[in-house]
């Protein structure tokens, strides 16, 4: 990961907490927030090192629960332990196929909430739950699914236009050059 | 093969850094989330600054034939309202002067700040707002939080710039209530709701006398007890209610604001 890539990561992560916290549209129809930073932690996992990994979990969680009601350093943990385990295991996971990615989203946008709805009831914390919060609960999935797949399409075209790419091998050798004589 | 050592450091080090922020005090962890949410105060200008230019747009866009006809409309709505201030101005010198002859206390008029709502809670799990007026504004924690149509909630974090509303049917904001009508006046609590996310208009009333006399429709205003919320805002209507174990009865009560509209709201400041 260079520091281009690194920098647009970091880029990103402030951009989708704020746009979770300002848009409210799919709220306002569905009644369900999305929650973004979970896919965007796949695609860091199967695409970064270790070093972005953290980057986005701290840094995006840290923003997270600064604009939310959650005490601080909720959600930084869920995040990290689910993108831990895909780095891990990325040798063994077709990470450029989309259904792959969608599986990935799925399963970490559905492990999150519920990570950190554990750690918010051991603080003593009383969040807002109830058997609405099982269709909240599958509608972030679903949509975290769906989204993990995008990522690796926006990041490839951020990447495609602002970042420098090496000039690829040249077929070209001089000791095969016919040389023409007269 | 799924522990390898650069991670297993790395969850060590974030779960540390976890618990050491999940132990901070109260008021040291209040001011953290403070100043990391303040990195987004660029963009909330940013934000603001686009739906100006593009409301704008749309002002230049609007013919003058409307405009003029709208302009119309609010002098005739000011003139009624003006009217309708002279008296109550003086229904408001009459309690004054029958307060003093009674010998009760003399009730005081809200000095209110408006305030742009720049955020909402990401969180599924709780109700919870930004708005754009903090400390240097004069707002203080538990400062109450309205719109003309009713009550919305209370502050409950008070950064430099910005605040953290808890809205109602939050599970942090319980409000002393009053059940009214032509001859009841019920004491109840609004408590968190327990609605369909689908419907986030419902908040639920609790703790109702078991043998008062409530019907569908009656208005729920602000009790005044507890300190936190003056008496007399309205919190909304009573959509239905049942009797709970033969005990006390609840209601669910029809918010009269729209909470997931709000664009701007009054804070109280003293």
């Amino acid at each position: 990961m260079n520091r281009f890539n690194a920098i647009t990561l970091l880029v990103v992560t402030y951009l989708v907490v704020w746009v979770q916290a300002t848009f409210n549209e799919f709220r306002d129809l569905t009644g369900v927030q999305l929650d973004l930073l979970p896919s965007l932690v796949v695609y860091t996992a199967l695409r970064s090192n270790l070093g972005g990994l953290i980057s986005v979990a701290v840094f995006g969680g840290l923003l997270f629960d600064s604009v939310s009601a959650n005490p601080l350093g909720v959600t930084m943990l869920p995040l990290f332990v689910g993108g831990s385990l895909i780095q891990q295991a990325r040798e063994f996971i077709l990470r450029e196929q989309a259904y792959a990615q969608m599986i990935l989203g799925l399963a970490t946008s559905a492990a999150v909430p519920l990570v950190s709805l554990l750690i918010l009831i051991n603080v003593d914390a009383k969040p807002l739950i109830g058997w609405f919060s099982l269709w909240q609960w599958l509608v972030t999935s679903v949509m975290g699914a769906a989204f993990t797949p995008l990522w690796f399409r926006i990041f490839d075209a951020i990447a495609l236009v602002l970042n420098y790419r090496p000039v690829g091998q040249s077929s070209f050798r001089p000791d095969r050059e016919i040389k023409r004589g007269r | 093969m799924l522990l390898k050592r650069p991670h297993v450091v790395a969850l060590g080090t974030v779960i540390v850094l976890a618990v050491i922020l999940l132990k901070l005090p109260a008021r040291t962890a209040a001011n953290l989330k403070l100043a990391i949410s303040g990195l987004f105060l660029p963009v909330y200008g940013l934000a603001d600054s686009t739906e100006q230019l593009a409301n704008s747009a749309s002002y230049a866009a609007v013919p003058k034939r409307q405009l003029i006809a709208r302009i119309t409309a609010l002098e005739s709505q000011q003139a009624q309202t003006q009217l309708q201030l002279m008296q109550v101005n003086e229904i408001l010198h009459e309690n004054r002067r029958l307060r003093q002859m009674l010998g009760l206390q003399q009730q005081f008029l809200w000095k209110t700040k408006i305030g742009r709502v720049v955020s909402r809670d990401p969180a599924n799990w709780w109700r919870t707002m930004k708005i754009d007026l903090g400390s240097r504004d004069g707002v203080k924690t538990n400062a109450t939080v309205l719109v003309p149509q009713g009550l919305v909630g209370r502050v409950a974090e008070v950064g430099f710039a910005t605040s953290r509303v808890v809205l109602l049917g939050d599970p942090d904001c319980r409000v002393s209530v009053v059940v009214t009508d032509s001859n009841t006046r019920e004491l109840g609590m609004i408590a968190p709701s327990s609605s369909s996310p689908l419907d986030d208009t419902l908040v639920e009333l609790t703790y109702l006398a078991r043998n008062s006399k409530l019907s569908s429709g009656m208005k729920v205003v602000t009790s005044g007890q507890g300190g936190v919320f003056p008496a007399g805002i309205l919190v909304g209507q009573i959509a239905d209610f049942r009797t709970i174990d033969g005990l006390y009865q609840a209601a669910r009560v029809s918010h009269a604001a729209r909470l997931s509209a709000l664009e701007e709201v009054f804070v109280i400041v003293p």
